[in-house]
């Protein structure tokens, strides 16, 4: 049972301020995932949630005690680093051993809870050796088992799948995610992979420059982003994004770049029409483009020149200039296309995303 | 190693590295030869026609039997051990400390009062000697060991302070703050976790205190008179230098006797030692 509610949390180093207002409620059992560029203030929120670094101002909650003042050793929480911060002079069960010695644990249940955690992560066999002996992957488990060992009312995840090679970071992903269900403790994990993000989170918190941008389920970021930011980092290859001024053309908004003209249906329409005459951004991701067909509405098509073909064997991603836009297709692997052909293309109007030019918000 | 033909090898590999080995090597050497060799043969004119300075056919431990028998060769030793030995752990201990706090500890002018700590280093002994002298004086402990124990100090603890600082520097934080999660204070962390790593550059600083120590000779032989109290860079030379006569046999088989324990310290401790000079933590 752990809940871990962050209030007004602000962060500064000397005159930098890294993390501005954060908000937050991190549910019991929550698998909560931070994302965001580099610098943007999410290890730094980890780390005060941990401990390890000084509150600014604002009030950090675990359950309903403030931890403001707890020390890291006091707060039951349990931290799994980058670097795996193994101990280097200690073999991997005495590693896994350490915090429960610390915390005075009776010798039988020190091996009880070495036994237990080991079986799980499948490192019986490397208990004896030091961490220099072992592999990236093996690494990384001993220090999930440190953390598993310990019992802890919140893990707190710090990149720990950046130091692996792809292959590895792919089925530690999984192993992470089967570990969570299988523990049901509150988590809360830093990356800056959106794939990660999106995979292991339960719900996805974005920051960029010290500032919450959108906190949701994973599906949630990728269908409705609450601005242009969050819809670009979401998603792989990233949304396109077109300028666009929204004008009226024979009573219907639609959204008009040189050499490109887009219908707005339904409700984005009403939405739009309240900013006739303004500057937006229109975004559509690439898996919404297709080639069009006879039952593509023409206002929903445009005209498109193709630069590059990417074949990836599952997909092709087309890099085309439509007017002045940049733009990515995902299409069917089966689909003949060369460089420099003209294509006509159609894209799914439920799927279109408008965000304000100015304050760039989902319009 | 290098690559290519041979004689590149030979140029640019192992030419060098010889004449770097030998010079190294030769003193001991010269040493070794002239313990070993007899007084007839020591006091030769270069131009002697029997003349052989880099051997000698007539071996003899004189020189050895006169050290131990005729001067308080033994009793120097056992000085300068207890002396090296006492004012190393001292300065360890206080470097360790000092080293950590400045390396770890966030305090306001961490920075600059590591580099005023090193400045202290590099005062030159041949100034301090003289106030030094009038505070052993004061608290009279001239002519004890302890006049050497507690001034080796002065110099001894900014070396190992400075050394430290570097090694714990090199430690990843996270060690550090994983054993703080884990559920040790900052002082068993230290005790614990970054001590056990700084094994290594503990052991360097404590070897080179150890050896800078035991060769220490203007405060020994300002602060140490009687003969009896005396360390051995200073007995050696002032009871084996009369007047202008070098005893070279007994002065060179005190040389050689002198820098064993240096070099069993060293050979002992040659892995960690260069590991902490490098300054490597291995995860």
């Amino acid at each position: 049972m752990a809940e871990v509610s962050l209030h007004k949390l602000n962060k500064k180093f000397d005159t930098t301020h890294v993390v501005k207002d954060v908000d937050l409620k991190i549910r019991d059992k929550e698998f909560m995932v931070f994302v965001g560029p580099s610098g943007c203030g999410k290890t730094t929120t980890l780390r005060m949630i941990a401990g390890l670094e000084a509150i600014t101002t604002g009030e950090i909650r675990i359950d309903d005690r403030v931890v403001n003042e707890v020390p890291p050793m006091d707060r039951d929480i349990a931290m799994v680093f980058q670097n795996y911060a193994l101990y280097p002079h200690m073999s991997v069960a005495s590693n896994l051993a350490f915090g429960l010695k610390m915390r005075k644990f009776e010798k039988a249940e020190i091996e009880k809870r070495i036994n237990n955690a080991a079986s799980i992560l499948g490192i019986e066999s490397l208990l004896q050796r030091k961490p220099r002996q072992l592999s990236g992957g093996q690494r990384q488990r001993v220090a999930l088992g440190r953390a598993i060992v310990r019992d802890p009312k919140v893990f707190l995840f710090d990149e720990p799948l950046s130091n692996l090679d792809a292959k590895l970071r792919v089925q530690m992903r999984v192993e992470l995610k089967k570990l969570h269900e299988r523990l049901a403790v509150t988590s809360v994990y830093v990356t800056h992979d959106q794939v990660e993000a999106m995979t292991l989170g339960d719900r996805v918190v974005v920051m960029k420059d010290g500032v919450v941008q959108q906190v949701g389920e994973p599906l949630e970021l990728y269908n409705t982003p609450a601005n242009r930011f969050v819809a670009g980092f979401i998603g792989s290859p990233a949304m396109n994004f077109a300028d666009v001024t929204l004008v009226e053309n024979g009573g219907k908004p639609v959204a008009e770049a040189p050499g490109l003209r887009i219908g707005l249906p339904g409700e984005l329409a009403t939405r739009a029409r309240a900013k006739t005459g303004r500057k937006a951004t229109l975004g559509i991701r690439p898996e919404d483009i297709h080639i069009a067909t006879a039952a593509d509405a023409p206002e929903y098509c445009f005209d498109a020149a193709v630069e590059v073909v990417e074949q990836l064997g599952s997909e092709i991603l087309l890099d085309m200039r439509a007017g002045a836009a940049l733009m990515v297709a995902s299409v069917e692997p089966t689909l003949r296309v060369r460089a420099h052909d003209n294509l006509k293309l159609a894209l799914k109007p439920e799927r279109l995303h408008l965000f304000d030019a100015e304050t760039e918000a989902a319009i | 190693m290098i690559e290519g033909a041979l004689w590149r090898r030979w140029v640019f590999y192992n030419l060098p590295l010889i004449l770097f080995v030998f010079v190294l090597l030769f003193p001991f050497y010269w040493m070794i030869v002239t313990t070993f060799r007899p007084d007839g043969e020591l006091y030769l004119p270069w131009n002697a026609p029997n003349y052989m300075p880099f051997w000698t056919n007539n071996p003899t431990l004189e020189h050895i039997l006169y050290l131990f028998e005729e001067t308080n060769f033994v009793r120097w030793m056992v000085n300068t051990m207890f002396i090296a030995l006492v004012s190393t752990v001292i300065s360890l201990f206080c470097g360790v400390l000092a080293g950590y706090a400045l390396a770890r500890l966030n305090f306001p002018y961490a920075g600059g009062l590591g580099t005023a700590i090193f400045i202290t280093y590099l005062v030159p002994q041949t100034l301090l000697f003289i106030p030094l002298a009038e505070i052993i004086r004061n608290f009279q402990l001239g002519d004890t060991p302890w006049s050497l124990i507690l001034t080796y100090p002065t110099f001894l603890i900014p070396f190992c302070t400075w050394l430290m600082m570097g090694y714990f520097k090199a430690i990843p934080k996270e060690l550090e703050e994983c054993a703080r999660i884990d559920g040790a204070s900052r002082w068993k962390a230290m005790v614990y976790i970054i001590i056990p790593v700084a094994v290594p550059g503990i052991l360097s600083s404590g070897i080179i205190a150890f050896t800078l120590s035991w060769n220490e000779f203007i405060y020994a032989l300002v602060f140490l008179s009687s003969p009896d109290q005396k360390t051995v860079p200073v007995g050696v030379t002032s009871e084996l230098i009369r007047g202008d006569v070098f005893f070279w046999g007994p002065l060179m088989a005190g040389a050689l006797l002198g820098s064993i324990p240096v070099a069993i310290v060293y050979s002992f401790f040659v892995e960690h030692y260069v590991s902490g000079l490098t300054g490597s933590v291995k995860g």
